[in-house]
């Protein structure tokens, strides 16, 4: 695993006077999975929203495939956004759009795909997370779990090298937490490279390479999932591991 | 009836004057809708210079009255040898002060978009003025359907008060009419029935239009 995807370098982002990101780096290699845990607050977002450069970090540096993405021409940035797919916490989908057409704006617009080969595709990553027999409802139609997975399949629908996943089931009722994260599982197991910022410890077992504790803008501690769920050195990791571990249960969603 | 008798030969003018009114009407919502566009990108996504045009010019047209800016056009500008005549003049002023009104209405609808919207456009790789064009706007412009209607119904109404500059539009007609017969209540409880009559099918127009293009989730009926 030695296959370099992204690299973050000590980056830092400031909203106003406050200090969001003070100092985080991280290299994440191709095919692995990472999951961002800690109290709201932290910059785990802001930290999602750099890497894509919807708020590019004051200082530091990000490299995509060993290319700085930090200080390229604003014209530059869509194309590189394109490859770095997101997932929103409160799924944003395109509201005038059916499920199919929020799956093919980006193929038919970014990548000028034709229409017959750009709904075959976006057919195809509808079924990958199951909702192809929706494909004409609008998001005002579809259940919560049903929208995250439809902003799955946009994302999945521009072929990203990477994917952010920020907080993708914390809007969502309980029982609808279970379809989400399924099709999540299956993309890991797939070998999509992933960042998710996320409270489901039973994800994170399942599938993350490694999990990284931030607090106050700054990385505390990062290792395997299970050394840091059952062996955190940190006693703020450990404190903060429990609470969540009560709350959202040691299982998870399978 | 006195009154049908006497009316029957003004029925030629006033059919003009309705036309008058009604070209003044459309031509003012058409390319008001156009200048409001303009507008509302200059105000809300243009550089420095163009947010202060824009807005500027928006505050300014709506914060005078628009007598004066339709006297200003038509007597004022005479006065630098501009001489326009009653319809020029009324329908650039009209143009004008609709398309300032339209940007208002528009940008309700342009902030009414969520911004993760946004974020979730440029993160598929879309720029700015694509965002624009597919996701912005196509939305903006439903949520700002009834009130892009209030504007059409005002213009038939206001368009009146060019019969100030001498245009013989369906007002100025009436009260010729009105001068020459003593029939004020008459032809002023008839032209009321025209206004009404224009505007019901304005109204129906409307709710035509937001049938079409009605999307599950902008419905704002529930708000009646």
């Amino acid at each position: 695993m030695a296959d370099e995807l992204l690299k973050v370098e000590s980056i830092e982002k400031s909203f106003g006077k406050q200090k969001v990101l003070d100092g985080v780096s991280f290299i994440l290699n191709k095919g692995e999975v990472k999951v961002i845990v800690g109290p709201s607050g932290t910059g785990k977002s802001t930290l999602l929203r750099c890497i894509n450069l919807l708020n590019p970090p004051d200082k530091g540096k990000i490299y995509l495939q060993n290319k700085e993405i930090t200080s390229l021409k604003h014209t530059l940035v869509p194309a590189v956004r394109q490859k770095i797919g997101m997932v929103f916490q409160h799924f944003a989908l395109f509201n005038h759009l059916t499920a199919i057409d929020n799956v093919a704006l980006g193929l038919l617009k970014v990548r000028k795909m034709n229409k017959t080969d750009a709904y075959k595709k976006a057919i195809d990553e509808l079924n990958r997370v199951g909702l192809a027999d929706h494909k004409d409802k609008y998001p005002a139609q579809l259940s919560g779990g049903q929208k995250q997975r439809v902003g799955i399949a946009r994302a999945l629908a521009m072929d990203p090298l990477l994917i952010l996943f920020d907080e993708p089931t914390s809007a969502l009722d309980p029982e609808l937490i279970g379809e989400v994260l399924a099709v999540m599982q299956a993309l890991a197991k797939d070998g999509m490279t992933m960042i998710c910022v996320t409270h489901e410890m039973g994800f994170a077992k399942s599938v993350a390479n490694e999990v990284i504790f931030m607090e106050k803008g700054k990385i505390i501690e990062q290792g395997l999932p299970e050394e840091l769920f059952s062996n955190a050195k940190n006693p703020r990791t450990r404190e903060f591991l429990s609470k969540i571990s009560q709350l959202y249960g040691e299982t998870g969603h399978k | 009836m006195r009154f049908i008798e006497k009316i029957i030969p003004y029925i030629p003018l006033l059919t003009k004057g309705l036309g008058i009114t009604l070209e003044l009407t459309i031509l003012s919502a058409f390319f008001g809708f156009i200048g409001a566009i303009f507008l509302v990108i200059g105000m809300l996504y243009g550089n420095r210079f163009f947010k202060i045009l824009s807005t500027g010019f928006v505050t300014l047209i709506r914060g005078t009255p628009m007598m004066v800016q339709l006297f200003l056009i038509y007597f004022g500008l005479p006065g630098i040898d501009i001489r326009l005549s009653p319809l020029t003049a009324s329908i650039i002023a009209f143009i004008i002060n609709s398309s300032a009104y339209q940007a208002e209405y528009l940008k309700g609808g342009f902030l009414a978009i969520s911004k993760e919207q946004l974020e979730a456009s440029y993160s598929i790789g879309l720029n700015k003025w694509k965002t624009i064009q597919y996701i912005i706007f196509p939305q903006a412009l439903r949520f700002a359907i009834p009130a892009l209607s209030n504007e059409i119904v005002y213009l038939i109404q206001y368009t009146s008060v060019a019969y100030t500059i001498g245009l013989p539009e369906l007002f100025y007609i009436s009260k010729n009419f009105a001068s020459k017969t003593y029939m004020n209540i008459e032809i002023y409880v008839f032209i009321g029935i025209v206004y009404l009559i224009l505007i019901y099918i304005v109204t129906r127009a409307t709710e035509i239009i937001q049938k079409k293009f009605y999307i599950p989730g902008f419905d704002l009926s529930h708000l009646k």
